[in-house]
């Protein structure tokens, strides 16, 4: 079994598409409380490796364990229910929804439960899920579009919104697929400090990113992937002075 | 905000009570204001707005919906046959049986979305419908269709000694259901099913529904179940069509197989986009104008024409009433095919996204001072 203080062990995963090898021999270790960075240039398997942790995709061979439960062959929707959220390269939101009621589904999913038939209930009865959802919108910075449709806001509102949906399930793990892909330097920026300012509280993180700004800035650890293979494993400082890294990552992407 | 019920939403349900129950008044200049048509509208208003938890609020185009309407009808004549020919319990066991038989199509169903779910709710509808006017002759008597006769063992009228002389008609403790008595009965189903829909649009429930429409794989990763939801709204709305069905035998107590023809299936879909898909009085609108066309229109014949342009010069009324007549007597579906087209084009929130423009627009005019807010609009 993993130590005590891994809660999220990816072992001897492999995946193959047809011929191609898209992760091979991947072991990671996450590490409680921690913000891991996966980085790598295009196509070394980094989207595919979130997928297959999520349950997206299904593993060739090996497996993924959260806190000792295996996650592998488990559906997304009971992934979510043992306590791990994601944040999607194109913002996955419920365009014709309000932002308000975007955050409050996420919130009744970790009241509720996976299924629950309360067709006769008002909504509006829901004062305690709306003012935790409202709440959550003051933390993200967007209590004022809380009467917006979800589809009319920016790029950037949208990943702010969608971050929002999953902090508020207060999940014990969050995997955030390239969280500032395609925004604004001053977007990013936000979010950066929106994400340090959930680091604090202690909800581990896993993130992929093609930004080195954003990875240097957050990560405690980095895993930097290469052809579907970990080339380097370590802290940022021991990352960036490796000469393989260099080579097959900044050198060559650059 | 905090009542059990939204102060729109009230207004909502008494202004459609309203404008439902003085039908018999406003509708008479319209030459609609007779019980057979208005009970019609009843049914089909029903049928819509159930059809339209699944289709409005959850995504899932069924269309095969009229297989569940079919079964409502003959679960209805056979509790009229061997029960009891009051209307309650036959209701009931109707709105049961199509609730199962959905639940079964629907399980299947489901596991396929988008065009592949639609096409297999229509096999299977197809496959009822073949089944009823063939195989099961003895559960639905094929061609002919379910009727009541006198040799009906009615074991609960029996048991009560309640006899009957002459041709059996459906009853409601005792009272006859047929003229104004049948409309309001089905009247009151229809507020009722106005509400019910109402406060499952209201509900986290519903919410579930609109978001498994908006985005099931964001709904997935929030830890939802999508297929329990889409199964129950499924079933919810076979149930709908079931009680529609039940209806339909309460007021003409002979239910045949061409209920549960795909046609009849289609004609709901059209009925909700028609009205306007997702709103809660759209569908209802939608079902009443399809009706009223099928059954107006199709009345008109040539003379009627040539009466109503008789104030025309005379070679110029020939050719208008030439012309118009194709569009009315058996060509009716002409009219209501373009009607459909114009309201897809230009108004593709159906009849209930005009409205909504109308009011937007009134409003402007109306307080043009005042700057125009910037709200989003309340979902119907």
């Amino acid at each position: 079994m993993a130590q005590p203080n891994v809660v999220l062990h990816v072992a001897d995963v492999h995946k193959r598409f047809g011929g191609l090898h898209a992760l091979a021999d991947i072991d990671l270790q996450v590490e409680e409380g921690k913000t891991h960075a996966i980085i790598g240039p295009n196509g070394a398997g980094k989207s595919t490796l979130l997928n297959v942790i999520i349950g997206k995709l299904p593993p060739s061979s090996g497996q993924v364990v959260f806190d000792g439960t295996v996650l592998t062959g488990r559906k997304p929707f009971q992934i979510n229910q043992l306590g791990i959220a994601r944040v999607f390269q194109t913002p996955e939101i419920f365009a014709d929804l309000s932002v308000l009621h975007n955050v409050m589904i996420p919130a009744l999913a970790k009241r509720d439960g996976m299924f629950t038939l309360n067709m006769l209930r008002s909504l509006d009865s829901e004062t305690g899920i709306r003012a935790e959802a409202e709440h959550m919108l003051e933390d993200v910075g967007m209590i004022n579009r809380r009467d917006m449709l979800a589809g009319s806001l920016s790029r950037g509102d949208k990943r702010r919104m969608e971050l929002a949906m999953c902090l508020i399930q207060h999940p014990r793990l969050l995997l955030l697929d390239e969280p500032t892909a395609g925004m604004s330097r001053h977007d990013t920026n936000t979010t950066i400090e929106l994400l340090k300012k959930i680091k604090s509280r202690g909800m581990t993180k896993v993130i992929i990113e093609h930004d080195m700004h954003v990875v240097f800035s957050l990560a405690d650890k980095i895993s930097v992937l290469a052809q579907g293979r970990i080339i380097a494993d370590g802290s940022p400082d021991d990352v960036r002075g490796n000469p393989k890294v260099q080579e097959a990552y900044l050198g060559g992407a650059h | 905000m905090n009542n059990l019920m939204p102060r729109n939403d009230l207004f909502l349900l008494l202004g459609f009570t309203a404008v439902v129950l003085t039908m018999p008044i406003w509708l008479a200049p319209f030459g609609a204001g007779y019980p057979d048509l208005l009970q019609r509208f009843m049914i089909f208003g029903i049928f819509a707005v159930g059809f339209n938890i699944l289709f409005g609020l959850t995504g899932y185009l069924s269309f095969g919906h009229a297989a569940f309407f079919g079964v409502g009808s003959y679960a209805a004549v056979w509790s009229f046959k061997l029960l009891t020919l009051d209307a309650i319990p036959a209701m009931i066991f109707a709105v049961l049986i199509s609730g199962l038989f959905a639940l079964l199509i629907g399980f299947l169903c489901l596991r396929r979305s988008g065009i592949y779910f639609s096409i297999l709710t229509l096999a299977f509808a197809q496959m009822s419908y073949n089944l009823a006017y063939s195989v099961l002759t003895p559960i639905t008597n094929g061609e002919t269709g379910l009727q009541l006769t006198i040799n009906d063992p009615r074991v609960l009228d029996a048991a009560m000694g309640q006899g009957f002389a002459g041709q059996p008609v459906p009853t409601l403790l005792g009272q006859q259901m047929s003229g104004y008595a049948g409309f309001y009965f089905c009247a009151g189903f229809l507020i009722l099913s106005f509400f019910i829909a109402q406060r499952i649009a209201g509900s986290p429930f519903g919410m579930m529904l609109k978001a498994i429409k908006s985005n099931q794989t964001r709904m997935q990763f929030t830890g939802f179940n999508t297929r329990p939801y889409a199964l129950s709204a499924f079933v919810i709305s076979g149930m709908y069509a079931g009680l529609a069905g039940a209806l339909l035998a309460v007021t003409d107590p002979l239910a045949g197989a061409e209920r549960m023809q795909w046609t009849a299936s289609g004609e709901v879909v059209l009925m909700t986009i028609l009205g306007g898909v997702g709103t809660l009085v759209g569908p209802v609108i939608g079902a009443w104008i399809i009706k009223y066309f099928e059954n107006i229109l199709s009345a008109l014949n040539d003379n009627i024409l040539a009466r109503f342009w008789s104030f025309l010069p005379d070679g110029v009324a020939d050719v208008v009433v030439k012309v118009t007549s194709k569009f009315v007597g058996d060509g009716w579906h002409l009219t209501l095919g373009l009607v459909f087209v114009i309201i897809v084009i230009f108004l593709p929130g159906g009849i209930m996204e005009g409205v909504r423009r109308l009011a937007a627009l009134f409003r402007r005019s109306g307080s043009s001072s005042a700057k125009p807010s910037a709200r989003t609009q309340p979902a119907e």
